[in-house]
């Protein structure tokens, strides 16, 4: 083989397994948002309801707590790679560096929001002051990472 | 050419006298305060409000230990480093401030030994607080957990670190009176927000002396601290209902179920401590805001 197809072929074998890791990157990054996406979506029927846009029901608040509290649950650690940033992929991403750069102290609040979810499973189901009272600690616990982890929208 | 130099010399004295004078420290007046007695139960409220815990507690610290007002945070801004300082009420803090001392640090932007502070501690804002506030305030803090840490010195670019300036600075943008003109049951929202709250401190853009551009009030504005934008939260941009507003400012969702992040969440531990009437208020008031357009 002549030096330059030397080059060629193993610049064309390097590059798979970059690509093959972008597109876990890109995988990874879509999952979390849908993770994000749906504790949106059940922490939305709680607080319409603790706001009272919509009357209280024990059984739909329970259920969405639970799921909510499943969520929460889930296997985190491949949704979160290295280079995985906003420094890395730009708009794609609003997660910071910082994430990684003071790892664990994002594990520290991760297990406050998780603590928060479950207090709300316990209590969303057991009237509507109950379930008033866990929406603080809960926000406050989304708050927790969102404050020094996520880029601020433009 | 002697006569020359004494007319040089006389008119750079005469610049000097002026500067001297124009930038001189104005304290307020002592009698507002003396004779007060501050309540330390509502000056938890004014605490919480004023958000003196978001840039004085130690940087990493959580619940409790918050209330060490230690101080040490680093500021990055145009103009340098600002660095919290202690506040505390130890010695290196606020220990042994009288009313008075303290009454012209929150509202004259004057030290106890009479140098001026920067404005990246919002006594442009406070300086609307009532005498009153500002003695519940000062009982509250000085019932708070000393801090041993001792004062860093801002690193500041010429020529904003020449302090005596800040005079002039005072002269243009220092004035206790109200920004917005509001119907009397809007004036407790347009006190918490225009005064201890110091909302417009972030949301609204400064001119080129970097005082607040208050045609532009609350219309939204550069990141301090940083990149991106502080939002325009009137009528013009937010959207909003008062009780999405309220809302917010208790547990940090938006209507969407989004929370809020960045400074905002700083904000967000201290506005969730509030009475629900307080919140109301603000959010009432954001609401009557003469609209900007984005």
């Amino acid at each position: 083989m002549k030096p330059v197809f030397k080059v060629i072929t193993a610049a064309a074998l390097a590059a798979v397994p970059v690509s093959a890791f972008a597109q876990d990157v890109e995988k990874s990054v879509a999952a979390r948002q849908a993770q994000m996406k749906l504790y949106a979506f059940y922490i939305g029927q709680l607080g319409a309801m603790a706001k009272g846009a919509v009357d209280y029901d024990a059984e739909a608040a329970g259920k969405a707590a639970a799921s909510l509290n499943a969520l929460a649950g889930l296997d985190g650690s491949k949704m979160w790679p290295p280079a995985s940033s906003n420094a890395e992929l730009g708009d794609a991403t609003r997660a910071l560096p910082a994430i990684w750069s003071t790892y664990p102290a994002v594990v520290e609040k991760s297990k406050e929001f998780k603590s928060a979810a479950a207090a709300m499973a316990d209590a969303a189901g057991g009237g509507l002051e109950a379930l008033q009272g866990a929406m603080g600690p809960l926000g406050k616990s989304c708050g927790g990472c969102h404050e020094d982890f996520r880029q601020p929208k433009e | 050419m002697k006569r020359l130099a004494i007319i040089a010399l006389a008119l750079a004295t005469a610049g000097a006298g002026a500067f001297l004078w124009l930038t001189a420290p104005q304290r307020i007046d002592a009698a507002l305060v003396t004779g007060l007695t501050g309540d330390a139960t509502r000056g938890q409220q004014v605490f919480h409000i004023g958000g003196c815990a978001s840039c004085h507690a130690p940087q990493g610290t959580e619940g409790e230990a918050r209330l060490a007002l230690g101080g040490g945070e680093r500021f990055e801004t145009p103009f340098g480093v600002f660095v919290a300082p202690n506040v505390s009420p130890g010695p290196e803090g606020i220990g042994g401030w009288s009313a008075v001392d303290f009454a012209n640090a929150m509202q004259a932007g004057v030290a106890p030994d009479g140098r001026h502070y920067y404005p990246a501690f919002p006594y442009a804002s406070y300086a609307r607080m009532t005498p009153q506030d500002v003695v519940d305030l000062k009982a509250y803090m000085d019932g708070l957990p000393m801090h041993p840490a001792q004062n860093q010195p801002h690193e500041l670019r010429f020529p904003f670190n020449i302090r005596r300036g800040l005079g002039l600075w005072k002269r243009a943008h220092l004035s206790d009176a109200p920004v917005i003109a509001v119907e009397e049951t809007l004036e407790r929202g347009r006190y918490l927000v225009e005064g201890p709250g110091h909302c417009a401190e972030c949301h609204t853009p400064r001119d080129f002396t970097g005082g607040l551009d208050k045609a532009r009030w609350m219309g939204g504005a550069p990141n301090p601290e940083g990149k991106g934008r502080i939002p325009n939260i009137t009528p013009g941009a937010l959207k909003w209902s008062a009780a999405d507003i309220a809302e917010y400012l208790k547990s940090g969702f938006t209507p969407d179920y989004d929370s809020a992040g960045g400074s905002m969440a700083k904000v967000i531990r201290n506005t969730s401590l509030l009475s629900d009437d307080d919140r109301n208020a603000i959010a009432a008031y954001l609401k009557a805001l003469p609209p900007i357009a984005e």
